[in-house]
């Protein structure tokens, strides 16, 4: 069975929760960690890929503890066109990819540190981060 | 001997093209730099921006009749409803009116992706707009069923009419409760874990005229990229002054405008559609008032910078949504525009929801439109109610 690639998103609630260690020992599958990070709002962010049987039991597993589980997107770009720099996404973005530069007030992404949580594709009032899947 | 001019005389220098127009931005420092007497000397109008969600915006539409006559009792435009209980072949298309049918908040949070807002962006920016109408029919108006396409340009009026835009200040809202709701000033964290704030602060229009010195019906704007007008005051105008522990006036705040324009002129730049997850859809417009510096106490207010510009924190978890009085305090547009501010003791990120980039590029497409001779004062027939008034908002029971 092919490894999946997700993004799981945690609430500072959440975030302290052993969960590749409940996968693993209660579901009997494969994590392998590409990139995981805390903000310091204690909000985290975990790309992995995951194997095994079980493999949905597992995601409903994560659900059920107040993960939101997504599968992970190619690329999120930013429509420079619609983007109108409200500002809005930059309170939202986990890893500070969106941020507002001073005393500009312009948003900036920078696609490096965008971990392709999606967030910024639901919060945008405009519409501009759209995502390559 | 302090300066005093006419709204003529400035017009007059207009039109010679030797006004002297500085962006609200831009006045602040020129005063700083040799005080408001110099200032005022110098300089005629100072012009100012917003770009922001209007809730309160919508354009009046008339379609041109059919053969056969037709009344138009209910009217859709991309299946988004507007009303038609005017006359024949009048309708009025809200911002906030959701397309037939749409999951609303019933797949909470609901993405709300397209409205009337984005109906109005779509007929701004040149597309077609599929429209369909129904009618009882009688003998003048025998048609009952019509479904086309319109664009602007086919369609005989578009005007813009937005019945409370421009809010003076508004709140910096956070979130009090443990779950993270959705709200028209954005998603809010729990635990007071964002705070969310909107206005363009020193550039906001009516933070720079707080006692409607020189704002009244028939003030000339830029409205959506065109050229509008102060129609009245908005709704729930009610101007006054936020007070500081001492009990003195902090920042204006509570007025309103009701503007009004020709959407033909405007642009899908400066009138764009827009969405609030959880929350519904909008139009976000770009509103720029030139203030004419009739005298020093109206420079005095437009120089006001973000320092000295206040907005009251607000909990949106149970305060705003339950009507009930909290005091979480006020921050400066300065600190907000930091990125962070301090509530209860804690630090809170800060995000905007209005554009300042944007405000700023209104501010100074004003600036040039006055300053090329393009766009001339227009004297208020009346100016509106300011904080004096009293006016205060009623509430149902």
């Amino acid at each position: 069975m092919a490894p999946e690639k997700i993004v799981l998103r945690f609430s500072a609630e959440t975030v302290k929760q052993p969960i590749i260690y409940s996968l693993a020992k209660e579901y009997d599958l494969v994590a392998n960690i590409l990139k995981a990070s805390i903000n310091p709002h204690q909000e985290g962010t975990m790309v992995l890929e995951l194997t095994g049987e079980r493999y949905e039991e597992g995601i409903r597993f994560l659900k059920q503890q107040g993960i939101t589980v997504h599968p992970l997107a190619q690329e999120v770009r930013r429509n420079e066109e619609k983007c109108t720099h409200c500002g809005n996404c930059t309170a939202h973005c986990p890893t500070r990819a969106l941020s507002i530069e001073r005393p500009s007030m312009e948003v900036k992404f920078n696609e490096d540190e965008c971990i392709l949580c999606l967030m910024c594709v639901k919060i945008c009032p405009v519409h501009a981060m759209e995502v390559k899947i | 001997m302090s300066v005093e001019r006419t709204y003529k005389e400035i017009n007059e220098r207009i039109k010679a093209g030797k006004a002297v127009v500085l962006t609200a931005e831009e006045v602040i420092g020129k005063v700083r730099e040799q005080g408001i007497s110099r200032t005022a000397k110098e300089v005629d109008v100072v012009t100012t921006g917003t770009f922001s969600p209007m809730c309160s915006s919508g354009v009046f539409l008339n379609f041109g009749h059919t053969k056969p006559r037709m009344r138009m009792s209910k009217v859709w435009l991309n299946n988004v409803s507007a009303y038609a209980g005017i006359a024949a072949v009048d309708a009025f298309l809200g911002a906030t009116e959701l397309p037939e049918q749409d999951p609303a908040n019933s797949d909470y949070p609901g993405e709300f992706r397209y409205g009337g807002g984005h109906v109005i962006e779509d007929l701004v920016a040149g597309k077609a707009v599929n429209l369909k109408a129904t009618s009882y029919g009688t003998d003048c108006y025998p048609r009952t069923e019509l479904e086309t396409t319109i664009t602007l340009e086919k369609i005989n009026e578009a005007i813009l009419f937005n019945p409370r835009n421009a809010y003076q200040n508004y709140n910096c809202a956070v979130n009090l409760t443990e779950r993270t709701i959705y709200t028209y000033m954005g998603a809010l964290k729990p635990n007071l874990g964002n705070a969310s704030y909107s206005t363009s602060g020193q550039l906001s229009p009516l933070l720079k005229d707080p006692y409607f010195k020189t704002i009244g019906i028939g003030t000339r704007i830029f409205l959506g990229g065109g050229i509008g007008y102060v129609a009245w005051n908005g709704t729930q105008h009610f101007p006054g002054f936020m007070k500081d522990k001492e009990g003195k006036d902090l920042t204006a705040s509570g007025g309103t405008l009701a503007v009004i324009g020709d959407l033909k002129q405007m642009s899908s730049r400066w009138l764009v559609g827009t969405s609030y997850l959880g929350y519904g859809a909008t139009l976000t417009v770009g509103i720029g008032l030139p203030i004419p510096i009739l005298n020093e106490e109206i420079l005095e207010y437009a120089a006001k910078s973000d320092e000295e510009l206040y907005a009251p924190i607000v909990d949106y978890g149970d305060a705003y949504p339950n009507l009930k009085s909290m005091d979480l305090g006020y921050a400066s547009y300065a600190q907000l525009k930091t990125g962070s501010i301090k509530v209860r003791g804690q630090e809170v990120p800060t995000s905007p929801v209005s554009s300042y980039v944007r405000a700023r590029e209104i501010a100074a497409t004003l600036k040039n439109w006055i300053q090329k001779g393009e766009f001339l004062l227009g004297e208020p027939s009346q100016l509106l109610p300011g904080p004096e008034q009293g006016l205060k908002g009623k509430s149902l029971t």
